[in-house]
């Protein structure tokens, strides 16, 4: 394949990296908190590094950073066990929410988290993270779920949706050979241990805002000792999807994000029903479009 | 034997179950968090667990299962705690996968293993789990050893930062004696456990991270996956040097027989009513079964009248390998033991008896036929037509 083309890419011209545009000038350095680099690891597109992001700044506003602690679990997220500034335990594949017990059993007044993926945690952790939320463990349990093993290569997990192509169900999940996915958030609602429950996505910056909050409210009940916390996130994994780069924020709203459905799925203890959580985020479009039409987005709500 | 001095106020004596006199000696020793999950002959160690570690501001955690417990038992460590797990080989069998990555870890876990007889062995010894490692295995001989070798096995865990697990039976965790749990303070000064996390450096630059994998945090220098393989690889020989024995009458002996745990102290005791007769038998017992005691079993065997060797353990015979390994060649090695397990498969059965013991020792030392066990029903295989010549 030639190295040049007439016809501009799809996505216009592209920028020069590696000089800095005329006029521009270094305000201050921009290194997000509780990252030692901005480097990483992972595929172009992948949702996983801004899901950490919405993690770690979250702690670093609530002001608990110098008391917490991440207990990774193992997945392609685990390279960020190296780069997020946090006292780390590194878990085995699955296990990190007792790995997690016995940190915070031990310093109760620390914050204590997991990084999981959804082949981590549903699949092969499934009866850790359900005792741990039954326990009432006060710790906060965070899955990123792609609905697919991506770091070996795309294989099926227990959240691949039906009809979702891996390389272990080539031709889509079909119920009938292989099964349901488990919508581990709403299993895990159902739990009187769990005190606050949360789907989020971050296939937009809204989806980033709204998980922002999630996170917030999931450590709060940390903060607060009211019991166990969940936030489950769903992030992009174009490799693992076998799709191109830029459409896995629809790929991902229109298969993952149909099944697993966005919202909070459990606050103040109280379970919310899929209609109100639809409901609920109805509502919310139709407040984003309205604002929209007022000329912008209210980044503050 | 010489452990440590022991010091502290001695505390007075009383007859106390086994199990309860191993958890009040870990908890002298510093154990403030423990997990695990009922099993039959542990249960009891659990039990007493659960009923005093809260007063020494301590957590028990009952398990859902021995994988939440071993790992609830990682996190703990990790941050600085002295803490246990444990269950029977069984349960143990479960927990192999963290074993194996607590030990890169190098996360200072101890095991308790009350064991079904010693069939356990291996899996204590050799491990179930993957890759390159050692635990250093302490196997006490009653109630009163077992108080200093829980202690000495919180001491070793630190020391070289590995797990260690004590070897213990049905006898061991059953049998009531009367003790005093005193606290032992070891001579040799331990390092702070400068690694462990508590979140005080996160946001600082300068986080830590406890971790079975050769990496380290940004900026910070790693071994890599095959620098910490070799790393945990060139710990060992340096562990070697706990190894620990008792051994006797190996003068004169004629025939000396090995055992560890319980079932030695049978052995101790049928040996000396048979020299108390006139037989000229020693024995060497393993107190460590990693590191074993090669050297001590080699000098035996090379004992100027000994013209043979006997690994007496309560199982198809695990022992006996390092036995030989020890011997290499020195004498003829026999194994003298055998299954033993009465209906309840707890491991206690009618060949831990002191009549059988010495049946078994005198036959060995008068070169006679081993004795059958008296109302003993036994199983032997009955090779098949189809099995009768190798596979070509
Ligand atoms: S395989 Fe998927 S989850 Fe892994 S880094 Fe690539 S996009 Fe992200």
């Amino acid at each position: 394949m030639s190295t040049t083309s007439a016809n501009p890419t799809p996505l216009g011209a592209v920028l020069n990296t590696t000089r800095a545009p005329t006029g521009a000038r270094v305000v201050e350095p921009l290194l997000p908190d509780l990252l030692l680099t901005q480097e990483h690891q992972m595929c172009p597109g992948c949702g996983e590094p801004l899901a950490v992001r919405c993690y770690l700044d979250v702690l670093a506003e609530l002001g608990v950073a110098n008391r917490s602690i991440a207990v990774a679990g193992i997945g392609c997220y685990t390279s960020f066990s190296g780069t997020i500034d946090l006292d780390l335990v590194q878990a085995l594949h699955g296990r990190a929410p007792s790995v997690a017990t016995g940190v915070k059993r031990m310093l109760p007044d620390s914050i204590v988290m997991t990084l999981q993926g959804d082949g981590d945690m549903v699949n092969e952790g499934l009866q850790e993270v359900l005792h741990t939320a039954a326990r009432g463990e006060s710790i906060t349990v965070v899955l990123l779920n792609n609905g697919v093993f991506g770091e070996t290569g795309g294989h099926m997990t227990a959240t691949s949706v039906i009809g979702q192509r891996t390389k272990n169900s080539l031709d889509g999940r079909d119920p009938s050979y292989h099964g349901y996915p488990i919508l581990i958030g709403d299993l895990i609602a159902q739990l009187q241990g769990a005190a606050y429950v949360a789907r989020g996505s971050v296939h937009n910056a809204g989806a980033v805002a709204r998980t922002k909050k999630m996170f917030r409210r999931a450590f709060e009940a940390q903060i607060n000792r009211e019991g166990f916390s969940f936030v489950e996130v769903l992030t992009m994994c174009p490799t693992g999807w076998f799709i191109p780069t830029r459409e896995g924020p629809q790929y991902m709203t229109e298969t993952l994000g149909e099944v697993h459905i966005m919202g909070e799925l459990k606050v103040d203890g109280r379970v919310h029903t899929t209609e109100e959580i639809h409901a609920e985020n109805v509502a919310r479009q139709t407040e984003i479009e309205a604002q929209l039409a007022r000329g912008g987005l209210d980044t503050e709500g | 034997m010489s452990l440590a001095s022991p010091t502290g106020t001695p505390a007075g004596r009383s007859l106390m179950e086994g199990s309860e006199a191993l958890v009040r000696a870990a908890i002298a020793a510093g154990c403030r968090f423990f997990a695990g999950y009922p099993m039959t002959p542990f249960t009891e160690v659990l039990e007493h667990f659960a009923r005093l570690l809260p007063d020494a501001g301590g957590v028990c955690v009952n398990a859902e299962s021995e994988l939440e417990a071993v790992g609830m038992a990682w996190g703990a460590l990790a941050t600085g705690a002295r803490a246990a797990t444990g269950s029977t080989g069984q349960g143990l069998s479960l927990m192999q996968e963290s074993f194996s990555e607590i030990t890169l870890a190098e996360l200072p876990l101890v095991i308790f293993n009350m064991a079904r007889g010693q069939q356990d062995y291996y899996q204590a010894t050799r491990g179930g789990g993957h890759g390159d490692y050692r635990h250093i295995v302490l196997a006490p001989q009653d109630v009163a050893e077992g108080v200093e070798l829980v202690q000495l096995a919180f001491h070793l865990a630190d020391k070289w930062r590995n797990p260690v697990l004590i070897y213990g039976d049905y006898l061991l965790a059953h049998t009531q004696e009367s003790i005093s749990v005193e606290r032992i303070d070891f001579a040799e000064p331990l390092p702070p456990k400068t690694w462990a996390v508590d979140g005080s450096t996160s946001g600082s630059g300068r986080s830590k991270s406890v971790t079975p994998l050769g990496v380290a945090k940004h900026g910070q220098p790693a071994m890599g996956q095959e620098g910490k393989a070799q790393y945990g690889a060139t710990k060992i020989p340096f562990m070697e040097r706990e190894v620990r024995s008792e051994s006797e009458w190996l003068d004169d002996a004629e025939t000396v027989i090995v055992a560890f745990g319980s079932p030695a102290k049978f052995v101790k005791y049928a040996i000396k009513q048979l020299r108390a007769a006139g037989h000229r038998i020693g024995y060497v017992r393993p107190i460590t079964l990693w590191p074993f005691p090669y050297e001590a079993v080699a000098a035996a065997a090379r004992g100027p009248h000994v013209q043979r060797v006997g690994s007496f353990e309560l199982c198809a015979g695990q022992m006996i390998d390092d036995v030989r390994i020890g011997v290499a060649g020195a004498a003829p090695v026999h194994f003298i033991g055998g299954v033993s397990t009465d209906g309840s498969g707890f491991g206690v059965g009618r060949i831990l008896d002191v009549e059988q013991v010495t049946a078994r020792v005198l036959a060995l030392h008068q070169g006679v036929e081993q004795p059958t066990v008296p109302g003993y029903e036994t199983f032997g295989y009955e090779i098949q037509p189809h099995q009768m010549e190798p596979t070509r």
